[in-house]
């Protein structure tokens, strides 16, 4: 598991960087697998601790367990847990009916803006990894958004060594993504080797035949057909896989991430 | 890949190459002759391709922004996985196009070999050049060339050795061996991931079985300890300092010595979460937290070392620099320098040459060094810098500078220049090792006397009172409870200097400044004023902060002069009426800095360092 123990340090080291570097910091926590592992590794770089608060944009239409697992992880790990939601477009009625590229910008992207424009962070951790979609693989470690949140992938900054991008001109802030350079393979067998505590009532099959392979909203996101029971199995099945990961991402057809992500989605 | 083994080992390829010379299509036929892209990949393209009245290319399988297909360049730099054999890949498809040269650094800058390519019907052509130079420079030192697109030359040989010969010489004065140069052509499949019978003159690998080839870095635990400073934490009862190992290894009870304060204390524990048993030692590579059994004051930037394999320290630096910012890199305009952790301003004092890359015997001198371009430079940083020459140790002996907002440029240091404080940084660093201290440490003095040790240096021309008020101070802080002392250089001429004629005036700045160093052990604030020395300020600065180090030297400026250029100090006070309200302003200064704690009822309430 060496390949794994290198891909924590380099997190790790990103983690502290972000801790030490950014006076506003805060990481986006979805309850999935891939932003749950970054929770932990924040655990594991400040030794138990997580020193800046977790948050999680709440479309409305999560899958019921994944509350309630947010919530019992918050209480257990004493969380800072920072809830944020388009109210406004909840009440105007806001749904994927409505198309699922509006429906994500204006309850994810517009949502995560209105959280960052009230508290202010200058510096945000998600858990993309550049293994997901095509346009993630061009990210940098440190990724400035401008004062619209707007992604400039044209122009991004140099990023050498361990260097990264630490300032940055008022009202705009950086995206921080310590998990770039890990697989979803990576992912489970970290799982595994550190015993984190996950979903597991979706990420598995519980005898129904299918499980879920990436976790969204209910009505966009849909199971895979896998009898994978355990960690070990899903991690067989997806070492034999050709899928793509979010294939059951509806939003992702088309040029949808490109526009998306350029928006300031995560 | 139907592998049920677990990879046991990563490595970062990156593949490089002058523009349109065939880099995303030989990543993208890599992936598809290996079985590696998702299901439906290739039809998805393809219908994109019919849509748009295009031809299919393995190049937009990576090329993801709409921009970029339609241009048919790669923009930025794209990272994608692949497994084979027991290894994962993350290969890192950079832009050949000058404009994004950048990027190619970035993309570069990660890898630990590269693949080096170069169109068999253009030749080497100028970006195949400044890529292999750059990947010298980055620390990519295994590298594979392969000469692309032999389908448009009939897969003759001698086209290929022609380039090869060219290739190879050149590579050889960056002092850079390729491990192979393949023919081959990704548009057709050939020599990709199994040997073709276009090339039957050709004995070597494939493409895909020279990755094998390629090595991990050698271990870089069997070089001395460096083990830069990231941060101190203080979550809990444990102050945990952290930070990346980056040569060597460490282990419990190990003396370390911080660069570039010379401050040591030993390991007394390497701190872990969710792990049965703590561990004992720690390897290069590892971002680790360790705790000290002593309270020594160390902060981010320090570079923890063994006793007996210190860094180097100065002020001064000649290096290898590429400039990727817009600005020109100039003479006299402060840029910061980033090394490993530490973050200092520094100034360039000479541009020696600018480095052609198309032709490496021709040098030229120029006043700037403009955006693309890689200079041999000497810099000189306004704070004493721990580091390592390139050749010794890659992490420390490499720095990026960043001009306004952004990382600009990066570089790698090829030489110690000697600045003026090279003797007596000797000295301090032999005096503090052999430096016989008692039970009581720097923490608890500071705790009970509520305030850091410090020097506060008066400066400034003659008549503007800064006796006066160097007076004021100390009666206003020992009134507070603090210890202060104001140390009168005219009070060491008698005595400790009677052996001294006035024609040594640096001696006798060295002993007032050991003096110093003295007094700062006891934990006093030292005030003083340049009145009584006859050297000029900034070198009477610059030797009392070498040898008080790592004291902080608070300097105060007091002038007439309202208007003209001030120098760079902590306070100035230009023509003050109100030495009360000056006095003040030092008190908060010192607060600011941390060296005074707040005072809370009658004893002061302080915390060291964090």
């Amino acid at each position: 598991m060496k390949h794994i123990r290198q891909l924590e340090d380099q997190s790790v080291y990103i983690l502290r960087e972000a801790y030490k570097n950014f006076d506003n910091l805060a990481m986006l926590w979805s309850m999935g697998k891939d932003s749950t592992v970054l929770l932990w590794l924040a655990r594991k770089a400040f030794f138990g601790h997580v020193p800046f608060p977790l948050l999680h944009v709440d479309t409305s239409y999560k899958i019921p367990e994944m509350i309630e697992y947010r919530d019992r992880l918050a209480r257990e790990w004493r969380l800072n847990l920072v809830v944020g939601q388009n109210k406004k477009a909840l009440a105007e009625g806001m749904n994927h009916e409505k198309g699922r590229v509006a429906c994500c910008t204006a309850l994810k992207t517009e949502g995560l803006k209105l959280l960052l424009a009230e508290k202010g962070y200058t510096g945000v951790i998600l858990g993309v990894r550049s293994d997901e979609d095509a346009t993630r693989a061009k990210e940098r470690y440190f990724s400035p958004r401008d004062k619209n949140n707007e992604w400039d992938f044209r122009d991004q900054p140099p990023e050498l060594w361990d260097q990264y991008k630490i300032t940055f001109p008022p009202g705009t802030h950086i995206r921080i993504h310590p998990l770039l350079d890990w697989t979803e393979i990576n992912i489970w067998e970290y799982i595994k080797l550190e015993n984190i505590p996950f979903l597991d009532n979706l990420y598995l099959d519980q005898g129904t035949g299918q499980r879920y392979r990436s976790l969204g909203c209910a009505p966009c996101t849909s199971p895979i057909q896998s009898t994978a029971k355990n960690v070990d199995e899903v991690l067989i099945e997806l070492r034999n896989s050709h899928v793509a990961e979010r294939a059951g991402r509806a939003q992702d057809e088309g040029r949808g991430m490109e526009q998306l992500r350029k928006d300031g989605y995560m | 890949m139907t592998t049920e083994t677990t990879s046991q080992e990563r490595m970062n390829i990156v593949i490089v190459g002058h523009v349109d010379h065939g880099k995303s299509t030989l990543l993208g036929r890599l992936y598809a002759d290996t079985g590696t892209l998702p299901e439906g990949k290739i039809e998805k393209i393809q219908a994109i391709c019919r849509q748009q009245g295009k031809e299919f290319e393995y190049a937009f399988l990576f090329d993801a922004f709409l921009e970029e297909q339609q241009q048919g360049i790669t923009i930025d730099t794209a990272r994608t996985f692949f497994t084979w054999g027991n290894r994962q890949y993350i290969i890192i498809d950079a832009p050949g196009h000058k404009e994004f040269l950048k990027n190619m650094v970035s993309g570069a800058a990660r890898a630990e070999a590269a693949l080096l390519i170069i169109d068999a019907l253009e030749g080497v052509r100028d970006q195949s050049k400044r890529h292999g130079l750059l990947l010298s420079m980055l620390g990519v030192k295994q590298v594979t060339v392969i000469v692309n697109k032999m389908d448009l030359v009939n897969y003759r040989e001698d086209t290929f050795q022609a380039i090869e010969k060219e290739y190879r010489q050149f590579l050889t004065q960056l002092n850079v061996i390729p491990q192979y140069i393949i023919p081959a052509s990704a548009k057709q499949g050939v020599n990709i991931t199994k040997v073709s019978p276009e090339t039957p003159w050709y004995t070597g690998p494939s493409v895909l079985d020279s990755l094998a080839h390629f090595h991990l870095e050698a271990a870089r635990n069997e070089k001395a300890l460096r083990f830069p400073l990231q941060d101190v934490y203080k979550f809990d009862a444990r102050r945990i300092l952290v930070g990346r190992i980056t040569a060597g290894q460490l282990k419990i009870g190990d003396r370390l010595v911080f660069s570039p304060t010379n401050k040591s204390a030993s390991v007394r524990s390497i701190e872990a979460f969710n792990i049965d048993s703590p561990p004992t030692q720690a390897t290069a590579g590892q971002s680790v937290g360790i705790t000290l059994d002593e309270q020594i004051f160390v902060e981010r930037g320090h570079i923890a070392t063994h006793e007996d394999a210190r860094p180097l320290v100065s002020t001064r630096i000649r290096a290898n620099l590429f400039w990727l910012g817009n600005r020109p890199l100039e003479t006299r305009r402060t840029y910061t320098l980033r090394l490993a952790t530490r973050e200092v301003p520094c100034e360039i004092v000479a541009i020696h040459r600018i480095v052609d890359a198309t032709n490496l015997d021709d040098r030229h001198t120029q006043l700037t060094v403009l955006r693309n371009e890689v200079a041999d430079i000497t810099l000189r940083t306004k704070a004493p810098l721990a580091f390592d020459l390139y050749a010794d140790f890659e992490t420390t002996g490499r720095f990026v500078l960043v001009d306004h907002y952004d990382v600009a440029g990066g570089g790698i240091i090829t030489e110690l220049v000697p600045d003026e404080q090279e003797d007596f940084r000797t000295e301090a660093r032999e005096r503090d090792s052999a430096w016989v201290t008692g039970d009581v440490g720097a923490e608890d003095r500071a705790e009970r006397y509520g305030h850091r040790a410090a020097v506060i240096l008066l400066t400034g021309p003659d008549t503007t009172a800064k006796g006066f008020l160097a007076r004021k101070l100390e009666t206003v802080l020992v009134a507070e409870g603090r210890h202060a002392y104001l140390l009168a250089a005219e009070n060491l001429q008698r005595g400790l200097d009677a052996d001294l004629q006035d024609s040594r005036p640096e001696e006798m700045v060295r002993r007032f400044g050991e003096v110093a160093r003295l007094l700062t052990d006891t934990g006093s604030l030292v005030i003083t004023t340049t009145n009584a020395f006859q050297q000029a300020t900034k070198d009477i600065v610059q030797t009392v902060q070498t040898l008080v180090n790592p004291t902080p030297v608070i300097t105060i400026h007091m002038t007439k002069d309202q208007a003209g250029p001030q120098p760079d100090v902590d306070l100035i006070f230009a023509g003050p009426e109100d030495f009360d309200a000056c006095t003040h302003q030092i008190v908060e200064t010192l607060k600011r800095k941390g060296i005074l704690a707040e005072l809370s009822g009658s004893q002061p309430a302080f915390q060291f360092s964090i």
